[in-house]
């Protein structure tokens, strides 16, 4: 085999990918803002994308804020710096692990579900059935769930932010000595509004992605039950890799000042 | 009569396999045909073209005498509006109850409200032989007949002017086939529309069709009144419509 050969193929099915990838985006924006807009659908998809998440999202931010409170309990403990567990838990938090954690567990969640659902409709005809019912699919299908992504992952975080600082205060006031109103004022005295909307940003982008990356794999899925398989894995993976990608540019703009 | 649907000259290739190679076709208002091939030959590329599913590399689509082959967006959907679609498998909405995957295109595509929608709906399904209380149903719940029949009642829910038909007796048992294929004669005589199917069951295309056109090689290759397909002096037909394995058509065996 020639290896030239292959590293051209490569690179051109991955020019393809981000060729197509940037067209479907622009197709879905652009459906965005015309008319109609499915006000029931998009109902629909908040209470699958947001309502449904927050099991999950809450557990995984309880258990995240309190493991990263005793993490710098006990790692502050060699130089002296217990005392500000309280700051760096609302910090980290915040800024980094409520929308990373949120969107990756979303990610996982609805993501592949769109994929699948998607897919699905692909492989038995149902998304050309639309079309001969005179309706955009794209605008049937993808904006409702791209708006209630966007409008419900930025609320997920903001619930994730304040369930994750509350595993901290459980572990600080309940094993490391910390009083519960001391706990309170250092955290809220510390936050600073830049904190929180950075983070509620960050996720805005994160809806955005996980639904682009459900959608489009859906759409591109071919063949049968193993086709939509293998959408929903890429769905997940590309939503997972794009999301911590995005985190670290928007960090990097967000606090270059 | 100016013709309902014309191709001219539509050819479309994926990769460098030709699918379509220059396919002339015209279908007459209130007219039933139907185009016989066998499996991969591009019967349905062809339909799809036409509903402007799929995009002809080269050819002319016309639509009542209209150019659609480029068609997009609002125009897109305006001639859309003209077609209705029996799909093979139904493709019938599995989150929406019966009624609403009946009412579908009266509701988002003419934007009804949904009590009249679904009066209508309840309408058409009688139409094709099932009860209200089919309605509320989930497609996962209904038999192989049924889809297709709940298939066919959204095909006609808008009263379309041309009905195309993929395959609509695949899959069926010949008792049911019979009663789909009655189905189809007796809805599009109803409506008054222009058929368009495509199939490769000759029992359902002798029954359904005025007129008939064979597909092969990624052309039209005969072409004539249903009557005269026994006489049709093309050996490709005669060993197609008689299925048998020895003849001019080579199948692939190997993909």
């Amino acid at each position: 085999m020639n290896p030239f050969a292959s590293i051209g193929r490569a690179t051109m099915t991955l020019l393809a990918h981000i060729g197509r990838l940037s067209t479907f985006t622009g197709t879905a924006l652009a459906a965005i803002v015309a008319p109609p807009i499915y006000g029931r659908l998009i109902g629909q998809q908040i209470m699958r994308i947001g309502y449904y998440s927050l099991p999950v999202v809450g557990l995984t931010a309880f258990f995240t804020g309190s493991a990263l409170a005793l993490q710098i309990f006990l790692g502050g403990n060699r130089f002296g710096t217990e005392a500000v567990v309280p700051q760096i838990v609302v910090l980290g938090i915040t800024r980094e692990l409520g929308p990373v954690i949120a969107g990756l567990m979303v990610a996982g969640r609805v993501a592949a579900a769109i994929a699948a659902e998607i897919g699905t409709m692909k492989v038995t005809e149902q998304i050309d059935a639309l079309t001969t019912l005179a309706t955009n699919p794209i605008k049937y299908l993808v904006v409702p769930r791209l708006i209630a992504a966007v409008l419900c992952l930025p609320l997920l975080v903001a619930i994730a932010d304040s369930i994750g600082v509350f595993g901290g205060y459980v572990v600080a006031t309940q094993s490391m000595g910390f009083s519960g109103g001391t706990y309170l004022k250092n955290t809220v005295d510390f936050a600073t509004q830049e904190d929180i909307v950075s983070g509620l940003i960050k996720a805005g982008v994160f809806g955005f992605i996980i639904a682009l990356m459900g959608c489009y794999n859906g759409f591109n899925s071919k063949g049968g039950a193993q086709g939509v398989g293998n959408a929903t894995t890429a769905a997940v993976v590309s939503s997972s890799i794009l999301i911590l990608a995005a985190n670290y540019l928007l960090t990097s703009l967000l606090f270059s000042k | 009569m100016s013709p309902k649907i014309q191709l001219i000259g539509v050819k479309k290739r994926f990769g460098s396999k030709v699918v379509l190679d220059g396919v002339d076709l015209t279908v007459e208002p209130r007219s039933s045909l139907v185009i016989i091939g066998g499996s991969g030959t591009g019967k349905s590329v062809t339909i799809k073209s036409i509903l402007g599913i799929i995009r002809p590399d080269e050819g002319t689509i016309l639509v009542d005498g209209e150019d659609v082959t480029h068609l997009r967006g609002a125009a897109r959907d305006k001639v859309m509006k003209k077609f209705g679609m029996l799909f093979q498998g139904g493709a019938l909405f599995d989150s929406l109850p019966v009624w609403e995957n009946v009412a579908f295109g009266l509701i988002q595509g003419r934007g009804m409200a949904r009590k009249p929608a679904r009066d209508i709906a309840i309408e058409k399904l009688a139409k094709v032989g099932l009860a209200a209380d089919v309605g509320d149903l989930f497609p996962v719940e209904l038999s192989g007949g049924m889809l297709k029949r709940v298939g066919l009642a959204r095909a006609i829910a808008s009263d379309p002017e041309i009905i195309f038909f993929d395959e609509p007796t695949t899959g069926l048992d010949p008792i049911m086939a019979d009663i789909i294929n009655d189905l189809i004669v007796s809805t599009v005589k109803d409506v008054g529309a222009t058929a368009l199917s495509i199939t490769h069951d000759m029992i359902s295309a002798r029954k359904i069709s005025d007129k008939i056109a064979m597909l092969y090689g990624g052309k039209i290759i005969w072409q004539g009144p249903t009557a005269a397909i026994d006489n049709s002096g093309n050996p490709y037909v005669d060993q197609f419509i008689h299925g048998k394995a020895e003849g001019p058509i080579k199948m692939a065996v190997k993909a």
